[in-house]
């Protein structure tokens, strides 16, 4: 930059003395001009996400919700969270757009455009968790490397397309294929046109599911660009990563996709269980599917203060994964004693459910409200951290917040 | 007579060679201006289009109550270094999140290295690495933290 000033400052002198007289637009450019592609751009804007949204990261980008604003049955586009990990594409032309299906596994490599999709196949719409396999990283201890979330990379909307089944067997699955990875727009931070940011999949069982689609809509919609707009793959209740957005290109694979981030230790866990730090090796390491059960209060915002003798209405969301909650339980006395409340079926199979109840205190004071579910193989969220793993994947410690009664 | 139109003539020719030598040196700085300020010509509609999200700001180096300005960076021994080699790809805010120890460092380095086309650091590793534990130190957190920083207010129904 020191460079690039300079010559700057020696242009405009050299162009000083062709002209012999002062440079009109020379004068007017203002000391620490940014040249407008580069001004900081307001990401709440940009992204029309609410103003209480917390941004971890702004290259790549990757801002994540606070508890109270997943309020929503349905999360809105301005509390979702956004996990990038390389340059946001731009200038897309949903004309000339095209999904093409490869790979050693497909019988006829297809291009469809967006609007074969649409006409072709039939369209579904479904309410999807996805939640980032991330989500509540920062607690872990020693900490793992990453985007520091908290709780609210997590998010439930209703997203509209075809389903990836219909697509894949209009091309055609050889009885050989076990595995599907898409490819995306997006392009790398360092600039290196050659690699790709992420290219992740699911096994073909994950791909053939009702709910695993090609959308094009998000909340009756067109997709927000930050969001995967013109098609993103969605498959409810994986890490959200298997949602690629911005899809091009889906590749039927006769072996596990091996695309950036799904090796290494990118979305994998110790395969057996570690101590707290331990290292781990890269072929010990085996491959997040599901998401775990857990929860999440999102009514009131912690830090609430009410009245003794006046009751507390809590809300929020239940999942788990590929799997239903059972039952829903929350604390008030840091698990000593638990209080079932109901929560509802969901909407379809991975949507997450809605649990509300109104609590009691028995005198004034600080208390916790602790939320936990149960997913449907009586597995239940734990109160401390889960099993330690060298990225903090899978935090699905019971969610809390902060009240007092005065 | 004859003398004095030749002579208007030969004014008038120094005139237009004036006139197009204007012109090309007008044309010469304007394209020099692109180059310097706009070099893939976004004015025009072809955007440079990969950095449009990044964020750049010039007095680059600015230093107020302690902190680097431009990244948020704390200023101390080795800031430069690691604006330098640690803010190219990724912004600096990846990095503060990361409150690490010199060894988780040093293989955070290593991958970035082997997958993500970090160049060799040579001697500026140390120095970066020495610059991270001292100002962004990791934090023993245990199985489960107190809630913290909490925003009270009266819930009103």
């Amino acid at each position: 930059m020191r460079r690039r000033s300079f010559i700057k400052k020696t242009v405009l002198s050299s162009l000083t003395a062709i002209i012999s007289s002062d440079i009109i637009f020379g004068s007017k450019i203002p000391q620490g001009y940014i040249p407008l592609a580069l001004q900081d751009p307001n990401p709440f804007k940009m992204f029309k996400k609410n103003k209480e949204m917390v941004i971890l990261n702004d290259k790549p980008w990757n801002i994540e919700a606070q508890a109270h604003l997943l309020d929503d049955k349905i999360t809105p586009n301005s509390s979702m969270f956004i996990r990038n990990n390389g340059v946001t594409p731009e200038e897309i032309n949903p004309e000339t757009w095209t999904l093409s299906i490869d790979g050693e596994s497909v019988k006829n490599k297809k291009t469809y455009t967006l609007s074969d999709l649409k006409s072709k196949f039939k369209h579904h719409s479904y309410n999807l968790t996805l939640e980032c396999g991330g989500n509540g990283r920062s607690e872990f201890d020693p900490p793992a490397k990453g985007n520091q979330w908290t709780a609210g990379a997590v998010h439930c909307a209703t997203w509209t397309g075809v389903r990836l089944r219909d697509v894949l067997e209009d091309a055609g699955i050889k009885s050989n294929a076990v595995y599907i990875g898409y490819h995306s727009a997006d392009t790398h931070l360092s600039g290196d046109s050659k690699k790709e940011p992420i290219s992740r999949g699911c096994p073909l069982s994950k791909a053939l599911q009702n709910e695993t689609i090609l959308a094009f809509q998000m909340n009756n919609e067109a997709i927000p660009l930050i969001h995967g707009y013109p098609l993103r793959l969605i498959a409810g209740g994986w890490p959200a990563s298997v949602s690629g957005k911005w899809v091009h290109r889906i590749s039927v694979r006769n072996k596990v996709h091996d695309g950036p981030k799904m090796t290494g230790t990118a979305y994998r866990i110790p395969c057996n269980p570690v101590a707290p730090g331990e290292k781990v090796k890269d072929e010990d390491m085996c491959i997040i599917e599901s998401m775990p059960v857990k929860s999440i209060i999102t009514y009131p915002k912690t830090g609430a203060t009410i009245n003794h003798g006046k009751a507390l209405n809590i809300r929020g969301h239940a999942w788990a994964g590929e799997l239903e909650v059972i039952k829903m339980e929350y604390s008030i006395d840091f698990g000593s004693t638990w209080t079932i409340c109901p929560v509802e079926k969901p909407i379809n199979r991975l949507a997450w459910q809605h649990f509300s109840t109104a609590i009691n205190f028995p005198k004034k004071g600080y208390y916790e409200v602790w939320a936990r579910a149960t997913d449907t193989h009586s597995v239940a969220q734990p109160m401390l951290l889960p099993g330690w793993n060298p990225k903090g994947y899978l935090n699905n410690a019971c969610h809390r917040i902060a009240v007092k009664i005065i | 007579m004859n003398g004095n139109k030749e002579f208007q003539k030969k004014i008038k020719r120094a005139e237009k060679t004036a006139y197009i030598a204007m012109l090309f040196s007008f044309i010469a700085s304007v394209l020099l201006l692109f180059a310097v300020f706009d070099p893939s010509f976004s004015i025009f509609g072809n955007k440079g289009t990969k950095h449009i999200y990044s964020t750049i700001a010039e007095n680059e180096d600015k230093i107020e109550n302690g902190i680097h300005i431009r990244t948020g960076l704390i200023d101390a021994e080795g800031l430069i270094t690691v604006v330098n080699n640690c803010t190219n790809c990724h912004s600096a805010k990846l990095v503060v999140q990361n409150k690490m120890s010199a060894e988780s460092w040093n293989a955070t380095i290593k991958w970035m290295q082997e997958t993500q086309n970090l160049w060799d650091l040579g001697s500026n590793q140390e120095i970066i690495v020495n610059y991270l534990v001292t100002n962004y130190p990791a934090l023993a957190k245990g199985r489960r933290m107190v809630l913290k920083d909490i925003d009270w207010y009266t819930l009103k129904k």
